[in-house]
């Protein structure tokens, strides 16, 4: 079958088989590697996407389902020399060490302040529930959300 | 001003963030074009005799390369971890032939174009298994009714220790004695295991997620029979390790054998759940700990003995119980220590390292004797302990299982967390809640450790530095990180020793052809191995450096100076105008070999991190659900390079402890099926779960290295489990349960309230 998805505003049309799953298309089919596979119980958030700027785990979703739709991974925030708001936010405060969690966590932070521009930290702790990280205990996540908070575009997904 | 003891923001960042790492499976090398892709069949069975392997209808199905099974395997299998130490017999083979011995065995391989149709036809490969009785728990192995390998006629691998001293006890007025079960883990690296290998002509090239390329190299080389030159190990980007990668498994190790078979690159990555039952798992030991003083609270002896669970084949894992005997007295000064343990097999995973690695199973059940103990001569704990650490003026101090303590302040780091957390209030926050029967009700944990680093035997490291024609620096270091942050602070190193601006200074790790020696990133060992190479190469390279200023300026070297300041340069002392700069002496050094330094760093003896930990919980008593409500650690490892980076290896040791305490523990059933076999069933735990948490600072640098700093890594996960565990069982003290064992679930600590009283707060 086929399935065509603007990815990171590019649109990416491919052949593929009927249960690929969104992840795979992102990763195989777009050449995308920044998203993580991290389990396969849809556990662990580290294979998160913006899907029309809503987090989704993309592990948990069959790329035909979403034919037509914009997904935006972590490719498609900044770069190394102009950071996103949450990126900078999780550099100023070391959010990440290993790295591979991260770009779910960044992905799933943006839409939580999409949806919520002004959390306490408990409820940043219960919004990113569904990421996983084994090596920062969070803390520094949580500093970094709540200082990106009050960044104007933190929220946001760029244009 | 030097650049050292700054909290510089991490240069490996702005990649991770943006465009994402690039791992193993990320790994687009052209030589990998094409690349086929194994997938493992796995046995199913506990413990059972394989009568026969049909790997026929596999070979039909679509995209089907190859399939293999033992039979068709013709190189030794690897050789044990530690060859001397553990028993021949029990060497662990390529592929399961004859007996399968854990849920999880590699039994068959099968080669396909694409993963996914490498799942399909793994699943039609028939095996025919004829059970055998199973053993699960290491005090069952210890009975020696069903044997894993009869051939060597025991269950137990390797013993540790001797003791049996029948006069250990004289003399004390209290002796009490607890049974400690410390779980079995898995680490959960947030990137499972994954490999790549081909041939490029004679060489073997290597791309894995693992902490340790110098020596999967060698091992490689060994297997295969070929030089070490011939065989390029790259560690690329890697997602977390905490252990289990330290060494590589049968499933990464015989992807060169697959590759040359069908003449073709291979790839492997394993799926979480294959990663939850065959990636080493971690801790599960039975401790018995016994300890003896007087009434009014002075700690005589002490006796720990070990049994631990080692799974199917001893791995670095069967080495665990003598890391936990070695530290098992902790920070107190004790009269008489003895120590004891086993190491024995079971049908379960095997275990490996996982952080901590020992320390926080000898820190754990000593902690929470002494609790016992001061429960049981009534007691405030923070006061037993107290009156019982080992004093500052003590060090170096030599313990009762033979180490030597660098240094410490045992006592201070406790003050610090007890002040922080205002231990008076919380008691009295504590006494009211027990007076007035709420349903919740307040605990408090405390534990104050000391735990080995780069230890037992520290060997060296090794790093060289290279000044390049326009200026910048390369530094190729033998260390390999994995989130650790080690381009940041060995970039810092040099940078304070040549005076290279840090984002001038580019860092090579996990790549054997461009590192010419190494020996990793696990034990804690990075910083005041590692890092101390890297200063030392340094150091070397501006002397270097200083000759060749010396003969451009025709001047004697030591009238040359370094000035570190902005555009670093070498000049001649009183005449700033009469000078060389890096870029200039790299440019005349080109004909000669280049401007480089090459150094190892060997250290002569381990250090010793110390601290203490304190944790709040809130028990609902009507429920038995545990919250953490409160978390203070004072961690002191020495001389901190960059706090901002020694803090978050606290943070993350930390959850992983109180995770251990609350949370985690991989389930096996009666006929060895494991039950928490992927993130769904085992609680790994998640940001909800968790407080934020409060850090002390506390600084005391060690003689051992020119940096003055221990390790950092493994900290957290030392201290944390006793303190919250300490916290749980303070709380249910008012019910007089004494101890329950680890993970404190809501179910565990609800039936212990219900079995001690009506569940009502007793007044």
């Amino acid at each position: 079958m086929r399935t065509r998805l603007e990815v990171n505003g590019e649109v990416h049309e491919h052949e593929h088989e009927p249960r690929l799953l969104l992840v795979h298309f992102i990763r195989d089919l777009c050449g995308l590697s920044g998203t993580n596979i991290g389990c396969d119980t849809t556990s662990c958030g580290a294979c998160t996407v913006l899907l029309d700027g809503e987090s989704v785990k993309s592990c948990t979703i069959l790329a035909a389902q979403v034919d037509g739709q914009s997904v935006t991974t972590i490719e498609g925030l900044g770069t190394v020399d102009d950071m996103h708001p949450m990126q900078q936010a999780f550099h100023e405060h070391h959010g990440l060490q290993c790295g591979y969690c991260t770009p779910g966590v960044v992905l799933a932070s943006i839409s939580l302040l999409a949806e919520n521009p002004d959390p306490t930290e408990r409820e940043i702790r219960e919004g990113l529930e569904g990421n996983l990280c084994r090596c920062t205990g969070y803390h520094n996540i949580v500093k970094a959300v709540l200082a990106a908070a009050s960044v104007p575009g933190a929220g946001e997904i760029p244009a | 001003m030097s650049i050292l003891g700054n909290r510089l923001l991490r240069k490996e960042d702005p990649e991770l963030l943006t465009t994402g790492a690039r791992y193993t499976a990320d790994v687009d090398d052209p030589r990998l074009q094409g690349a086929a892709h194994v997938s493992f069949v796995r046995s199913t069975e506990a413990h059972a005799r394989v009568n026969s392997i049909d790997v026929a209808a596999a070979l039909e199905a679509p995209g089907v390369v190859a399939a293999f099974t033992a039979a068709d395997i013709d190189i030794d299998p690897p050789p044990l971890v530690i060859p001397p130490l553990f028993p021949e017999e029990m060497r662990r083979p390529w592929l399961a032939s004859g007996v399968v011995r854990f849920v999880g065995e590699p039994i068959a391989i099968v080669v396909t174009d694409h993963p996914h149709q490498g799942e399909d036809a793994a699943e039609l490969v028939f095996v025919d298994y004829e059970p055998l009785p199973v053993i699960t728990a290491a005090e069952q192995a210890m009975e020696e009714e069903t044997l894993l390998f009869p051939e060597f006629g025991s269950n137990i691998s390797v013993s540790y220790g001797d003791g049996g001293d029948p006069d250990l006890f004289a003399g004390c007025e209290v002796v009490v004695e607890q049974r400690i079960v410390n779980q079995r883990l898995a680490a959960c690296p947030l990137e499972v295991r994954s490999t790549a290998a081909v041939w490029d002509g004679e060489t073997l090239v290597m791309w894995s997620s693992n902490q340790n390329p110098h020596n999967s190299r060698n091992r490689l080389a060994g297997i295969y029979g070929i030089d070490r030159e011939y065989v390029r190990f790259i560690c690329p980007d890697v997602g977390g390790g905490f252990g289990p990668k330290i060494n590589q498994y049968p499933e990464d190790m015989i992807l060169p054998w697959v590759a040359r078979r069908i003449g073709r690159a291979v790839r492997w990555t394993e799926t979480r759940t294959e990663n939850m039952v065959a990636m080493g798992h971690g801790r599960d030991q039975l401790n018995i700990a016994t300890i003896g003083g007087s009434r009014t609270g002075d700690l005589q002896a002490y006796r720990l003995v070990t049994i631990a669970n080692v799974g199917a084949y001893p791995s670095l894992g069967a080495f665990m119980p003598s890391q936990t005997a070695s530290m098992a007295p902790g920070v107190y000064q004790f009269d008489r220590v003895e120590t004891r343990g086993v190491a024995v097999v079971t049908n379960t995973t095997p275990t490996e390292a996982y952080r901590g690695a020992g320390r926080p199973e000898a820190s754990e059940a000593i902690e929470r004797i002494v609790d016992v103990f001061a429960a049981e001569i009534g007691m405030d704990p923070s006061e037993l302990r107290r009156q019982n650490l080992i004093s500052p003026d003590a060090f170096p101090y030599e313990t009762g299982t033979g180490l030597l303590y660098d240094c410490g302040d045992y006592e201070k780091a406790l003050d610090l967390v007890l002040a922080e957390a205002d231990y008076p209030a919380l008691r009295a926050e504590q006494r009211r809640r027990r007076r007035s029967g709420e349903t919740v009700q307040l605990g408090i944990g405390l534990c104050t450790y000391v735990e080995i680093t780069a230890g037992p035997f520290p060997g060296s490291e090794f790093a060289e530095v290279r000044v390049h024609e326009d200026g910048s620096a390369t530094v190729y270091s033998g260390t390999s990180p994995h989130g650790q942050g080690h381009e940041t602070s060995w970039s810092m190193i040099v940078a304070d020793e040549l005076g290279i601006p840090v984002d001038r200074i580019r860092v090579v790790t996990g790549d054997t052809e461009e590192v010419a020696k190494g020996s990793g990133t696990y034990g804690s060992r990075s910083l005041q191995l590692g890092g101390a190479a890297v200063k030392k190469a340094a150091a070397e390279l501006a002397e270097y450096a200083r000759s060749l200023a010396a003969e451009l300026l025709g001047a004697e070297p030591v009238e040359v100076v370094l000035d570190k300041a902005e555009g670093a340069s070498f000049h001649v002392a009183g005449s700033r105008t009469r000078a060389k700069g890096w870029a200039e002496l790299a440019q005349a050094a080109a004909s000669s070999g280049g401007l480089d330094a090459a150094a190892s760093f060997k250290a002569s003896q381990p250090t010793f991190p110390f601290g203490a930990h304190l944790a709040v919980v809130e028990v609902d008593v009507e429920t038995g659900a545990v919250h953490l409500t409160r978390f203070v650690s004072c961690d002191d490892s020495g001389r901190l390079l960059n706090p901002l980076i020694a803090e978050g290896q606290r943070h993350g040791g930390i959850a992983q402890g109180v995770a251990q305490a609350l949370l985690e523990e991989m389930v096996y059933d009666e006929a060895g099926n494991p039950l928490t076999t992927n993130l769904a069933d085992y609680a790994m735990i998640s940001a909800t779960e968790l407080p934020s948490f409060d850090l002390v600072a506390l600084e005391t640098p060690t003689p051992v290295n020119p940096l003055g700093a221990k390790g950092i890594g493994e900290a957290g996960t030392i201290g944390a489990t006793p303190a919250v565990h300490n916290a749980v069982c303070d709380a249910l003290a008012v019910f007089g349960v004494r101890h329950l064992d680890m993970p404190l679930t809501a179910e565990k600590v609800w039936a212990a309230i219900k079995a001690s009283t009506a569940g009502e707060v007793p007044s």
